[in-house]
């Protein structure tokens, strides 16, 4: 199968070489974790075909899509409106940022000090083995985080076609009002990439293909508050990651697929994991394909997964945006307002991210929080401590782990892990 | 009925095993792990008689793999143990040779917050056994060796190649040997406290673990714990006994 591919790649410019490395190592990651889980749905035989053509097939569909004119365009963050990217009849995808690559090339433009995330993201540009980086007609960075902001002046200078966009700390209305400049700013920009102007039709489209996307996560979402769980934490994180790089509309017709089998599931009270296993709550720092370390070791510990508070998971796709307006003006604040609740750690303060953990530990049945935290990840590692301290408060078990994207941690994070889910027990 | 429980560490395998009418141990051995566990461990287990295994330490899937039994983590191991030799326990501070915990305990004995050590064994009995042949000092002597110092000195480094590098520039300096290892031991104590803070502001404090046989470090750490600080006879076999006593209590 890869031979097919090796043009594409090649014309694209990564590094084969490396490139087919990292597919083995992916190819192997993905066999070991995913296909040896027991009594996976029959829905996920879609999402492994998805992440066996994760870098062949649907980087040719972006490829003839922009033979078309369909521009593609890179992000890092939930804070980037699809919807915008959608009324344009442009492509988002998510950029790759869950495995080390190149680390000693990354090195020598960051700190060592530096998220293993913003890492990663360097990594692969600089390794050549991202097809998504180079398909990309434009790629957007975002002020989020201190470690993103200023690594973006230097990753600027490795992409011809970085946009940044600014974004508020705090919610103030001066903060919503920067937001909105900021949407305004880059509806312009995508605009003028795309030559396609955004009306209230376009935008109510995108809005909606976008919002119908976020209906079926939140279906799957309802479902896994079963006892026994349904489907496991990881194959729920992969179509959580998933929902980066597909096709939208394909995407939300095989999460509603898949709905409709486990909720036969649920009907028959059959699951992946024995009724009363302890269930667990994942919160902190988004994981992006292939970090699936820590919910790899939850599951093989006699545990079971059933919510991910995280940009890759509820954090990102918990609000709709209201489709009602009915001029331009009136969407892009539907899409302001619905952005603006986003509850990611870089903002001060953040009290709402406190209580949806909370809320999302009842809703689900969790007996624990697990807060992962990505080390160097000052935003998520500050709100950790009071996380853990208002969650024992609540009598809510919580373990607290900081780790990153290397595997020599592995046994120890285990013994914590099993340490803790004896403590559930 | 004989439950034994086996604690494969990265320094040492101890075994205990426990005769379920009495409660009583009928056997307590420990070998060097060295770079054959699954042999030493052989070894060890060698003619005990028994029904039934428990296995913990980093080995324990090991053992579990190898010998058959069920397998638990240091942390309910040391939990079970300590409460069995001190039934007022409410914390426990385990230094061993590759890593440190600190546990807190519930009313019936569970263990509820803990914290250990990352990746890195600063701090634990391997940053003392390394300091220690720097220093030319058996480890069996270096608590002693230290206890002859002086305070005042401050290690502040918990890398070992960074401590090394600092008491090597204290000797540099003319500093007194004795008087860099109280600093080491001092360093080492500090950061186990401060770790058993996170999680506990409550005594009486349990201390196992092999560090818990270097005199310095005992010294230091009831000097700077408010609470009482207990320590078992046999403070490198509470793992194993905790293991054990969960073999009383559960079929594998």
């Amino acid at each position: 199968m890869t031979a097919t591919y090796e043009q594409m790649w090649k014309d694209l410019g990564l590094d084969l070489v490396a490139h087919d490395m990292l597919m083995q190592v992916l190819g192997q990651g993905y066999q070991d974790v995913f296909l040896t889980q027991e009594s996976r749905p029959q829905g996920m035989d879609y999402f492994n075909f998805v992440m066996s053509e994760v870098h062949g097939l649907r980087i040719k569909e972006l490829l003839d899509g922009k033979k078309e004119g369909k521009k593609v365009i890179g992000s890092f963050c939930v804070f980037v409106p699809e919807e915008i990217v959608r009324a344009s009849d442009a492509t988002l995808v998510g950029l790759c940022t869950g495995a080390d690559f190149a680390t000693e090339e990354v090195e020598k433009v960051l700190p060592r000090n530096t998220c293993s995330l913003i890492k990663s993201a360097f990594g692969f540009k600089l390794g050549k083995v991202c097809p998504y980086i180079e398909s990309a007609d434009m790629i957007v960075g975002e002020n989020t985080c201190d470690g993103k902001k200023k690594s973006y002046e230097v990753f600027g200078q490795l992409v011809p076609n970085l946009y940044v966009m600014d974004l508020p700390q705090m919610k103030s209305p001066e903060g919503k009002a920067l937001l909105k400049a900021e949407y305004y700013r880059f509806k312009d920009r995508v605009e003028q990439l795309t030559g396609n102007r955004i009306d209230v039709a376009r935008l109510k489209n995108g809005i909606e293909i976008v919002n119908n996307k976020r209906r079926a996560v939140h279906r799957l979402s309802q479902l896994r508050k079963a006892d026994p769980a349904p489907i496991s934490g990881l194959d729920a994180l992969l179509i959580n990651q998933v929902f980066f790089y597909d096709d939208p509309i394909r995407f939300t017709e095989s999460v509603n697929k898949i709905c409709d089998e486990i909720e036969e599931r649920t009907k028959t009270n059959s699951g992946v994991a024995a009724k009363g296993a302890p269930r667990i709550l994942l919160s902190g720092c988004p994981m992006a394909v292939p970090n699936w370390k820590l919910p790899w070791i939850v599951e093989t510990s006699g545990a079971v997964i059933v919510g991910e508070e995280s940009c890759v998971g509820e954090r990102g796709v918990r609000n709709l945006t209201a489709d009602t307006g009915s001029t331009l003006d009136e969407l892009m604040n539907a899409i302001v307002d619905r952005y603006f609740q986003v509850d990611c750690a870089i903002f001060t303060p953040n009290p709402d991210r406190l209580q949806h953990v909370k809320d999302m530990a009842t809703a689900y049945n969790a007996n624990g929080v697990i807060h992962y935290g990505l080390q160097f990840c000052q935003p998520y590692q500050m709100e950790a401590m009071p996380v853990e301290q208002a969650l024992e408060a609540a009598s809510i078990p919580t373990l607290r782990i900081d780790t990153d994207y290397s595997m020599e941690d592995v046994e120890q994070l285990k013994t914590r892990v099993e340490a803790f889910i004896e403590r559930l027990r | 009925m004989i439950s034994t429980g086996i604690d494969i560490g990265s320094r040492t395998i101890k075994i205990v095993s426990i005769d379920s009418s009495d409660r009583k141990m009928v056997a307590s051995r420990r070998v060097e792990t060295t770079f054959n566990p699954l042999g030493q461990a052989t070894k060890l287990l060698d003619g005990i008689e028994g029904d039934r295994l428990i296995a913990t330490g980093y080995g324990r899937r090991l053992a579990q793999e190898n010998f058959g039994g069920h397998s638990i983590t240091e942390i309910q191991a040391h939990a079970l143990g300590a409460r069995h030799v001190f039934s007022e326990c409410q914390a426990i501070l385990d230094i061993g040779g590759q890593d440190t915990k600190a546990i807190s305990l519930d009313l019936r004995g569970k263990a509820q917050k803990f914290e250990m050590n990352d990746r890195c064994a600063a701090g634990t009995g391997k940053f003392l056994e390394f300091m220690a042949t720097s220093f030319q000092v058996p480890i069996e002597e270096f608590g002693s060796f230290a206890l002859a110092g002086v305070e005042g000195l401050k290690i502040n480094s918990m890398c070992t190649v960074f401590a090394e590098a600092e008491a090597t520039s204290l000797m540099a300096r003319g500093s007194r040997p004795q008087d860099i290892a109280f600093a080491l031991h001092l360093s080492v104590v500090k950061r186990s406290i401060s770790m058993l803070r996170r999680v506990t502001t409550t005594g009486p404090i349990v201390f196992s673990g092999g560090v818990a046989l270097n005199p310095c470090i005992v010294e230091l750490v009831r000097r700077e714990m408010a609470d009482e600080v207990l320590i078992p006879e046999d403070p490198e076999m509470i793992g194993a006994l905790g293991a054990a006593l969960y073999g009383l209590t559960h079929t594998s």
